[in-house]
Order: C-alpha cells, then structure tokens, then sequence
C-alpha cells in the first residue's frame, strides 16, 4: 500500500500506484458468462493517457471539470484516471438520474468535459433543452454502434487508440477540490459537495486501517460508481494497494453469484436492498433442505456463532459452513453495506454465517464514512465506532441522550458549490450538522435514531429531499401543497420504510375528487420510481409563510403532527 | 418477425403471468415499476425472463431508465 501521507492529491497517488504495480491485474470487466477484459495497471495506464492527452489538447486544464455519466465499467475508472492525471476536477454524476435532471447538473457544475455511454447520450441528446446554455466543449461518447449519430460527442474508441506524444501531469495540492458530488437537489437547489484531494486521501487512510486492500485481493463493484461508497472502496482504495477492480456489465442476480465463484472475491458493497434480497434467496435453500441435514445445519451455525462472539475467524467459518463460503467463492472476507440503513437482522444473518458485514454510516458531506463496524465484537444493531481521525459529537441530547450526529473531521467537504449561505448553515464552527438523530452507546458505539432533517433515504440508497419533488405538482388546481417526509411529521425512532406524503390545501368549497386523485397519480408517475409521493394529506388550514412566501416547514409539520398519521394519510 | 404491436403485448403478457396479475390488467403505456408494485431487482428478473423468451440479450445500461412497457418493448425489438 502506498503511504499516502506524503501525497498531494489523488492524481498523483494513482499515478504511483500504476507504476508499483505495473504488473498486477488492476481491472477485470465481464458481460455475463464473457470476460470483455482484464487489465494490468500497466495497460490500465496505456489506455487512459490517450484520454488524457485528448482532454489537454482540447484546452482542459487545471481545475476544470469533467463529468462522468457512466454505468460500472472499466472506462468509468480510466476515464476518471485521466482526469486526475490533467488536474481537473470530477464530477461523478448519477446514470439512474433523467436527462433532464442530468443536464440541470451538467449546467449547474460548469463542466466542460462528459464522459459518457452511448444509450445515456442518446437520452441526454434526445432532451437537449438546457443543453446550449452548458459549458460543454468536449463529449466523448463509449460503446456508440459504428453508424450512429454522435450529436458532436467523439467515439471513445478512437481517442483511446489515437493521439500522438504524452499528457504532462499536472500536480494539484491537497486543499484543490478533487470533486464535486451531487447529494442532492435535482428540483429546486442542487447541492454539490465540493471535496477536496485531502478529504479523500485522509478518508482512505482511515478506512483501508480497518479494511485493507493487498495485491491479489478482488473487490467486486455493483454500487455505482459515482456514490462516494463505491468510488472509494471500488476505486481509490483499491487502487493504491494494487488490488483488482471486477466489473459486471449486467446485474442479473444470476450472474453476479457466478461473479463471486469465478473471480473469488474479497470485498463486496451492497445497499440494503441487494443485501436483504441475498439473505432471502439464502433462506430459501436453508429452508429446503431435508429435516436431518437442516439440523446439522443449524447445529453447525451455532457453533459458528459461539466461535465468533468476540471477533471474526474468517478460516473457521470456511471450513464450518463450507458450502456457504464456496457459493460466495470461499474468499469474501466482509460485505460493506452503505448507501441507507439496515435491519439488524439482516446484518447478524451474514454474521451468523462467518460472513462480516461492515456496517457504517457516512453522508457525501463527510466522505464516505464516519462510523464503521469494527468487528470487536460484531454489532448488529449499532453503526459502529467513529473511524480513526473522526470526531463525532451529539448536540442538543435529550434525556436518552438522542440528539443530533455532528462530526468534525479531515474529511468533510470544503462547502457547497455557489452556496455560502447553505454551507454556513451546514458546518458551523467546523462541525458538519448531519440532520440525523443517535446517540452512543456504553461501548463507544453509534445508534442511529431518526432523522432531524425533512428527507427519506430509499432501501435502494437513494436519499430523496422533498423539495426536488415538489416541481413536478406545479400548477396543481388546489390551493397550496408541499411535500414532507413522513417521518418528519410523525418522527419515528427507526430509519426503515421511509415515505413522502403530499400535503394539499384546497380551495374553500373545493372538494377532493377523484378527478384531483387521478391528475396527482399521473404527476407522480412522471418521476422516477423511488422518488414518488405514497401518500395524500389534506390539510385544515392555510401553510403557514415567511415574508418572502416560503413555506415555513418545521411549523406546518408540527401542526400536521396533530393529526393521527393512519387516518390522516391516503394511500396513494 | 413480429410487429412491434405484437412484441408489446407479449412483453405484457410475461408481465402478467411472471408476477401473477389479470393480463388485461396492465397496459402498454403502464409504469411497470408502480402497476406492479416491483423494485429494481425485480425488474431484472423480468428482463431475464424476457430475453429467454425473446432469444436475444437486452444489456443493462441499454434499458437504463426505461420503465414503461412500450419502450420496454420497442428496445426488445430494436435487437429481435
């Protein structure tokens, strides 16, 4: 591993890290039962500086920036390499998102550079609105069929081959902005965190201190890339530890359990949902075996359990449950799970089975982490410990010691991008106020216990503000509505099964038809599945304002929260 | 080969038998993600039965978004 104290900024590392591991598989990407390739990081190398000398003829420089809209695969991590290498900065934006949410972001973050797939630049070329008042100068477009239009993007293909002479490395310094993550805001206010190359470089020094990577290790990268998870443990870390990146072209629940068997992986991330589904399909086969060997079976578990009560005994567990480990190809030695919360029994299922789960909690503001299971002991209904250089403190307890995560670290973000005021209000005196609610535990251990802030975070991951959703009821024929997270209304001590509700005040002697209810669905359909409302409230009486006509949230839910949630919600 | 009219309405079908609801309950221009109450994984599942059904490959990123039935079914075309 690469000692990254005496960095700079992650261009360079990275560009240590493919010389000392010139040798070692960096990258293996596949398409179901077809291995497209695999890459050493010497070929790694080779293919990402034609890239990078591209950019720098076009002009792009240091501090520029350049986004990638990019499903997982090998070109996302060159591409991004070639980034790093010519001092830009990133800007990693979500494939799931519309084109037109994309393009609000592409505009809002001033990029010069995009770096995308063919099928995703079909969408964004198709919805081309926004796209005259960009920054855009250059497109390159992968994987476009050989006579398909390319809109003014470039063929990756033929940039990646071409190109004569090589790129300069421009150095950047640890307090330049490496990248710009979208948290939020593709409605009303985007919210791009600004990170620096020193949020990153700390980040990774305090996370592989528990998790490390080595040569030889496999991690297998589903999460996409653009999450701050995924790019930290499916690139960054990874990579200045000379461990191998396995790429899937295709998510089938089919082909990723042959990715584990063939490839033996090390490490894997997965959102709740993902993880949730695998313990299903477990227990499926755990239920069907016959009575004496589901006894033997259960037998052999328990002892597991026994045997790891204070620590993790990777090899015991392999021999033990045998058939387990195999089917995850006898090599995983934990799941990160991230993105949302956890159910605890999910968490001790794996657990229970030798498998560990790192379980953490982190928000784009503060890196990737914050709190980590240490695995000393295994606990599943906490989300760890405070990584190493972390400090986390809860303000404003109340008598049980809930009150709100606050966290003051190397590895919180510079700010928000164009937004003095917001970032003001976000970090105060130096500490990042994360808007949720926990409090520690005896041994040191953070219990996460609600949220503060008006916002769900989906099973898939997703964090949703009600604000990026309101737009999409403009114009609706009824006299005022808002969107809220439920359970910023109706606070509930549990971070599961998250929901957004639509509030509506109708027009005196208006009534709720059931013109009103269809004209709502539509509207909800529009967006994205995991960002729809489920559930209507009508409310009594008037919003309350501020001068300037803004609905004053936190008084409007207070009086909502009057109300008895089960009558008051209709299911939309 | 079949028209796009055709392929739509065995994309429905499949739908429909796959996740055991009235097949003249779902209509091409339904949110398949909403009508059937399905999350993402789920949606793989039925592009895996639908590739096996159809006899060709529809890879991931190609139906990246896609969550109606029609444009589910004029990718599926697009590749018979």
């Amino acid at each position: 591993m690469l000692d990254l104290s005496t960095y700079q900024s992650i261009g360079a590392a990275l560009k240590d890290a493919v010389e000392v591991f010139a040798g070692e598989v960096c990258l293996i990407e596949a398409d179901r039962e077809r291995e497209n390739h695999r890459l050493t990081y010497r070929e790694f190398r080779d293919r990402a500086m034609p890239i990078a000398k591209t950019l720098q003829d076009a002009g792009f420089s240091e501090g520029d920036r350049a986004a990638i809209i990019m499903t997982n695969q090998s070109k996302w991590l060159i591409a991004a390499y070639a980034i790093f290498y010519s001092g830009g900065v990133l800007v990693p934006l979500d494939f799931k998102l519309t084109a037109d949410e994309q393009w609000q972001l592409l505009q809002h973050s001033k990029a010069r550079v995009l770096i995308t797939e063919y099928p995703i630049w079909r969408q964004l070329s198709a919805a081309a609105g926004p796209a005259g008042v960009t920054r855009l100068r250059t497109v390159f477009v992968t994987e476009a069929p050989a006579d398909a239009d390319l809109a003014g993007g470039q063929r990756w293909e033929t940039t990646a081959t071409g190109g004569a002479g090589q790129p300069d490395f421009r150095p950047r310094t640890r307090t330049d902005v490496a990248t710009i993550v979208y948290s939020s805001g593709t409605g009303g206010r985007p919210k791009g965190c600004m990170m620096t190359h020193d949020n990153y470089l700390e980040q990774c020094i305090a996370l592989t201190s528990l998790y490390p990577f080595a040569t030889g290790m496999r991690y297998l990268s589903i999460l996409p890339t653009n999450h701050a998870i995924d790019f930290m443990v499916g690139f960054f870390g990874p990579f200045i530890c000379g461990a191998a990146v396995v790429h899937l072209r295709t998510l089938r629940p089919e082909y990723v359990h042959e990715a584990f068997v063939k490839y033996k992986i090390t490490y894997v991330s997965l959102v709740p949902l993902v993880l949730k589904n695998l313990q299903k399909g477990l227990q499926a086969r755990f239920d069907e075996l016959p009575r004496r060997k589901r006894k033997v079976f259960d037998a052999l578990v328990a002892v597991n359990k026994a045997l790891t009560k204070r620590r993790p005994r990777l090899w015991l567990s392999r021999r033990l449950l045998k058939e387990v480990h195999a089917a995850f190809g006898g090599e995983l030695a934990a799941i990160i799970v991230g993105g949302a919360f956890s159910e605890p029994e999910t968490l001790q299922f794996f657990y229970d089975l030798g498998i560990p789960v790192a379980n953490g909690y982190g928000l784009t503001e503060a890196g990737t982490a914050i709190t980590v299971n240490d695995l000393k002991p295994f606990r599943a209904d906490t989300v760890g410990k405070p990584l190493p250089g972390m400090e986390v403190r809860i303000v404003n307890a109340d008598a049980q010691g809930i009150g709100e995560v606050t966290v003051r670290s190397k590895t919180v973000m510079s700010g928000y991008l164009n937004e003095p005021e917001l970032t003001a209000e976000t970090i105060v005196g130096g500490w990042l106020l994360t808007g949720d609610l926990g409090r520690f535990d005896g041994a040191g251990h953070l219990q996460l216990l609600g949220r503060k802030k008006n916002m769900i975070v989906t099973e898939e991951g997703k964090n949703i503000y009600p604000e990026d959703v309101e737009s999409i009821f403009e114009s609706l024929p009824v006299k005022e509505f808002g969107v809220f997270a439920a359970n910023y209304v109706w606070p509930q001590r549990s971070m599961v099964g998250e929901q957004l509700i639509l509030v509506i005040r109708l027009e005196s002697g208006q009534s709720f038809t059931p013109g009103l209810r269809q004209e709502i669905t539509v509207r909800n359909n529009r967006l994205l599945n995991y960002k729809r409302v489920r559930g209507i409230v009508l409310a009594d009486e008037d919003f309350p304002r501020t001068a300037s006509m803004k609905i004053k949230r936190n008084v409007l839910a207070e009086k909502l929260a009057k109300l008895d949630r089960t009558h008051a919600v209709m299911e939309l | 080969m079949r028209t796009v009219e055709q392929t739509t309405q065995e994309v429905l079908d499949l739908a429909a038998t796959h996740f055991h609801v009235a097949a003249d309950s779902l209509n091409a221009d339904d949110d398949f993600f909403r009508k059937l109450g399905i999350n993402s994984l789920q949606a793989l599942e039925l592009l895996s039965r639908l590739e096996n059904h159809f006899g060709i490959e529809l890879p991931d990123y190609e139906v990246q978004g896609v969550s109606d039935f029609r444009t589910l079914a004029s990718r599926i075309q697009s590749r018979l």
